[in-house]
């Protein structure tokens, strides 16, 4: 490596991690919590099996996944003016991120809670609870723990999704490597420095799933 | 009858066209202890969780110290009534996995009857210490054994003051040593004098702790005797047959 190309990774490096820190991890952060609510809302109504509602959850699990997440926010950013409705980049992207991530946590929720055992709500039922109080204070925590590894999946590959914006002009980390190949043209070195920045975030996650499935664990129910 | 706690008039179930209680009619006074028996798939269980609204009977009557229901039509509301008033215990426990040992017995308390705190766990401890489980509390399902599940189970349901509880085969996921401790729990809550319907294979348990036998096959009640008589004068051929199969076991 060159002394030049050691000092453009070295200045660089505040260049990237600094949106990264601004841009990426929030954007992840904001559309994943939101896209948890929109999960457990269309998770819980395809278990209840509500009519019309299930429908409306089918169809938009059916598009958000049969969609590619770059055309998705092609078309809420660059589609949406054609009807007067014009939002900035940042939230575009929290936008669609919550909506393509809440179709895929749907399923890995709804699949945690069949997974739950029926005889968890015949004995709710039987001490007295209503179906809310049994969903909420027996399925749905059961169900969560289930889910944790898959929506940590989910969780860290979003965190990588978020590169995407770049093409909707949102200045995170792969958008600010961009900007500097353009002007130093050491695309190899440049590019391999933001993907250690995107292995170093999602090791950190790694390393958060861990401790927290250690937590559940101490519920002392059986793994699996 | 004043001292009639459960009566079950024309209970009717169909699964997939066939059709499995054909008209159950029973009745169980306060404190009696009734064990149904029978062959598997006479509707022992269905039975019973008809009873309970977990299965929804197509026709028949529930009268639960006095009051009807209608199984086929009872609303969301009566049958929440019905469900505080009784209690259920499984055959595979059904604790809840994720609340420990006592949190399994106060959820009901707490939550179902809005009691406070400190008086549910006062009442789940006493009911834990009944079935010798009270050094467990703090517990979780997963780390005991299905014996101690089960008298979870049953301590769990004496919490609620129940009018009636249901047992459905409690013992029948269990090892030998474990039934053993599983139906003392129970004979001594019959001492007690609590009532009891209990769908059960243990001969013993029917012959010593229950009052009464009712013996099912094929979705009826094919007899219906006090437990001694239903042992030592079998009503009919389809009761000897049944017993001298099991004694043959």
């Amino acid at each position: 490596m060159s002394d030049r190309v050691a000092e453009i990774l070295l200045d660089s490096f505040s260049k990237i991690l600094i949106p990264g820190l601004t841009a990426t991890i929030p954007l992840a952060l904001i559309s994943f919590a939101i896209a948890l609510v929109i999960a457990i809302a269309v998770a819980l109504v395809q278990y209840a099996k509500v009519p019309v509602l299930t429908q409306i959850a089918r169809f938009y699990i059916w598009i958000v996944r049969g969609t590619p997440l770059l055309v998705q926010l092609y078309v809420v950013f660059y589609g949406l003016p054609d009807f007067g409705i014009v939002l900035d980049p940042f939230p575009t992207a929290i936008i669609v991120f919550s909506i393509n991530t809440g179709a895929y946590s749907a399923e890995t929720i709804r699949g945690a809670l069949e997974s739950v055992p029926a005889g968890q709500l015949e004995a709710g039922y039987c001490v007295g609870m209503s179906y809310m109080q049994i969903m909420r204070r027996i399925l749905l925590p059961q169900a969560l723990r289930a889910a944790f590894p898959p929506l940590s999946n989910e969780l860290i590959a979003l965190v990588k999704d978020t590169s995407l914006a770049a093409n909707i002009t949102v200045l995170e980390m792969l958008m600010a490597t961009q900007q500097i190949v353009s002007r130093t043209y050491e695309a190899l070195p440049l590019y391999l420095e933001v993907a250690a920045i995107y292995l170093l975030f999602s090791t950190v996650l790694t390393w958060l799933q861990g401790i927290g499935e250690k937590r559940l664990a101490s519920f002392g129910m059986e793994r699996g | 009858m004043a001292d009639e706690m459960l009566r079950l008039e024309g209970v009717r179930k169909t699964f997939g066209g066939a059709e499995v209680l054909h008209g159950i009619d029973l009745t169980v006074r306060r404190g009696e202890v009734v064990a149904i028996l029978g062959p598997s798939g006479s509707g022992k269980t269905t039975l019973l969780r008809c009873a309970n609204f977990l299965e929804r009977a197509d026709a028949g009557v529930l009268e639960l110290g006095g009051e009807r229901y209608d199984l086929a039509r009872a609303t969301k509301r009566e049958m929440a009534a019905v469900r505080r008033r009784t209690a259920f215990v499984f055959q595979n426990y059904n604790l809840f996995r994720n609340r420990t040992v006592l949190g399994n017995v106060t959820e009901g308390l707490v939550v179902a009857r809005k009691m406070p705190k400190a008086q549910a766990e006062d009442i789940a401890r006493r009911c834990l210490a009944r079935v010798g489980m009270a050094d467990r509390a703090d517990a979780y399902p997963a780390q005991l054994s299905g014996g101690q599940q089960q008298r979870v189970a049953i301590a769990r349901a004496m919490a609620t003051d129940p009018e009636i509880i249901y047992f459905d085969e409690p013992t029948s996921a269990l090892d030998p040593e474990l039934t053993v401790e599983v139906l003392g729990s129970m004979r001594q809550l019959a001492e007690d004098g609590m009532t009891m319907l209990v769908v059960t294979h243990e001969m013993s348990f029917a012959k010593n702790v229950a009052d009464r036998v009712v013996f099912m096959e094929d979705g009826a009640v094919v007899a219906s005797a006090p437990a001694h008589e239903f042992f030592d004068h079998p009503a009919n051929d389809r009761v000897r047959t049944f017993l001298n199969t099991i004694a043959d076991r």
